[in-house]
């Protein structure tokens, strides 16, 4: 038995034909949407709408649409991902809303992703931090050593697996009042550090990723716990102590 | 200017505002102990001793100017990170919804610091500033009776059962000289006594803060205006640290399952017993005139 209904919703979408024009709310109204359909399906739905209207489609990001990739966004009623917690965009359920309700859905602002259209922006900061030292060196000359001849104690394996769940969303910067990456930067750094094979090249990595973040244009964190809260995979702030506390050691 | 080392990257200025931070939560209890002493009626013997070895102790100096380091680099660099957090986002959200992931507290600590840093500059304009510059500073005197029914007043000196009637002191420049005969006792470098004749020192005198709080709060036209500011400035104090005290030890990276929930408990306790206690003794000066 399907509990599905039917809901009219009225939407509020920032709407910005390129990285240089100024951009601005637009208003729709979006009839006979299923509950049981997900949020971009819903997108989905205002865009054929539009077409039919012979109307500029909403871009917006997504991939998997399964939560696991990290592509999809957006700032949904004040919130990054929506008001359920622990799930991404593509992951929450338009049960969560009810008939007549009134949506605003906003890029992740941020100085450093930028918009490049309508819902759309430029995550490759986070590459380039993940690029300046979010690796293991390995070298591949034909003796590359099986990783798991390598014993790690069964808790630091848990830590980093739970720091490795990140998927590079960027939530944490959108939600932070200070526009702060120090929640990604930091499960990042934590994932390598906790385990044998990152602990080599600890201070590097740690002193180049949060220089480049730095660079960016990101927000100093001031612990207001925002990020591990709105986080799709609860990363904890615990990995942001571990961060500043590999700093501290590479810096001394 | 960020660029300068000691506040070149992000992570550093964190374990720079959670060191100052911290240490002047240690001045705070500190401070707060000596003014404690203002809740026990007429005790400006003991609160001016305090007030003395304040500014006269050599440790306690050089923890005083740590303190004002403290507070100079807390602020300025409170500031910077408040400003460059600001630039971080140039283009806000229409709609946002901040109570739904953060406490009041930790959203506005700029602007509680600014609070609290106005008030101590004018808690330092009204209180440190005279006591350490003002010419006018009064001297403690003490009403004792020597015989039955005949009080009279006496400064008091550093050192046990040292007294000096007041009519037998000399303060200023003796433009009376031809009218009085001359007096036992001269004041020298604001606190020093000497003895006219023979010109040898013969004793320190304590400076009266106690007087000079205690009419602070009370003052006819301004005293309830200056509580109620104190007691305000106090609340701010208290949200301040509400955040403040747990988040700087996140900053300094310390976070543990084990140990977080303490120390976020005691964070709780400090800001808010802290702030109450200081914000007392106001209340209880002036309501008790
Ligand atoms: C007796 C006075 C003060 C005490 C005890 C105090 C204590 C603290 C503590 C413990 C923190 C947390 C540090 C951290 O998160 O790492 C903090 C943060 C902060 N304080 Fe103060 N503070 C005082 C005065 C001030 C003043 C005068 C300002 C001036 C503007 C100020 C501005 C800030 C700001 C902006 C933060 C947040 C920055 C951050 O979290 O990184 N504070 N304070
Ligand atoms: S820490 Fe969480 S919110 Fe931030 S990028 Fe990773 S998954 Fe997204
Ligand atoms: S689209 Fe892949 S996580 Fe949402």
């Amino acid at each position: 038995m399907s509990t599905a209904k039917n809901i009219n919703i009225n939407l509020k979408i920032w709407r910005q034909k390129n990285a240089n024009d100024k951009g601005g709310i637009v208003d729709y109204k979006l009839d006979n949407v299923s509950t049981a359909s997900s949020f971009l399906e819903m997108l989905d739905q205002l865009n054929e709408q539009l077409i039919n209207n012979k109307q500029e489609p909403v871009a917006f990001d997504h991939d998997c649409r399964e939560g696991i990739c990290g592509m999809c966004s957006l700032y949904i009623n004040g919130r990054a991902h929506g008001p359920e917690t622990g799930t991404t965009t593509c992951q929450l359920h338009m049960r969560k809303f009810k008939d007549g309700d009134t949506i605003y859905i906003e890029p992740f602002r941020s100085k450093a992703f930028p918009v490049v259209k309508d819902l759309v922006v430029d995550r490759s900061s986070f590459d380039r931090i993940q690029q300046a030292g979010g690796f293991v060196s390995v070298n591949t000359s034909g003796n590359t050593i099986d990783a798991n001849a390598t014993p790690v104690p069964k808790d630091d394996a848990d830590k980093a697996f739970m720091a490795a769940a990140c998927i590079g969303c960027g939530a944490c910067v959108a939600t932070c009042k200070n526009g702060s990456a120090m929640l990604f930067v930091g499960a990042k750094v934590s994932q390598y550090a906790l385990l044998p094979q990152g602990k080599v090249e600890a201070a590097q990595r740690v002193q180049n990723m949060v220089r480049q973040m730095d660079e960016e244009g990101f927000g100093n964190c001031t612990n207001t716990g925002a990020c591990e809260i709105e986080c799709p995979k609860g990363i904890s702030l615990e990995n942001i102590a571990r961060m500043n506390r590999e700093f501290l050691k590479a810096s001394l | 200017m960020a660029k300068s080392a000691l506040l070149k990257s992000s992570i550093a200025k964190k374990y720079w505002m959670a060191l100052t931070g911290l240490f002047l939560c240690l001045f705070l209890a500190g401070h707060l102990a000596g003014n404690l002493q203002l809740l026990v009626p007429n005790n400006a013997l003991n609160f001016n001793q305090y007030a003395l070895f304040m500014t006269t102790n050599p440790a306690v100096k050089v923890l005083s100017y740590l303190t004002y380091i403290s507070i100079l680099f807390h602020a300025i660099d409170g500031f910077l990170l408040t400003y460059q957090n600001a630039k971080a986002r140039p283009i806000g959200y229409a709609k946002s919804n901040p109570s739904a992931n953060s406490s009041f507290s930790s959203r506005n600590m700029a602007l509680l610091g600014t609070i609290v840093l106005v008030f101590i500059v004018t808690h330092m304009v009204n209180f440190w500033a005279k006591m350490h510059f003002d010419k006018n500073m009064p001297l403690m005197t003490q009403s004792i009776e020597g015989q039955p029914g005949m009080k009279q007043d006496f400064y008091v000196g550093t050192q046990a059962g040292q007294y000096y009637p007041v009519e037998q002191v000399e303060i200023g420049t003796h433009t009376d000289e031809h009218n009085h005969a001359p007096k036992q006792f001269k004041l020298v470098k604001k606190t020093e006594l000497y003895h006219a004749q023979a010109n040898v020192k013969v004793a320190d005198l304590y400076k009266d803060l106690y007087k000079i709080t205690l009419a602070f709060f009370r003052d006819a036209k301004y005293g309830l205006y200056f509580t109620i500011g104190y007691v305000l400035a106090m609340f701010a104090l208290g949200f301040h640290l509400w955040h403040g005290f747990q988040s700087a030890f996140q900053s300094l990276g310390l976070n543990s399952p084990k140990y977080t929930p303490i120390i976020k408990f005691i964070g709780k306790a400090f800001a808010v017993i802290v702030p109450l206690l200081f914000a007392i003794i106001p209340l209880y000066i002036h309501f008790t005139k």
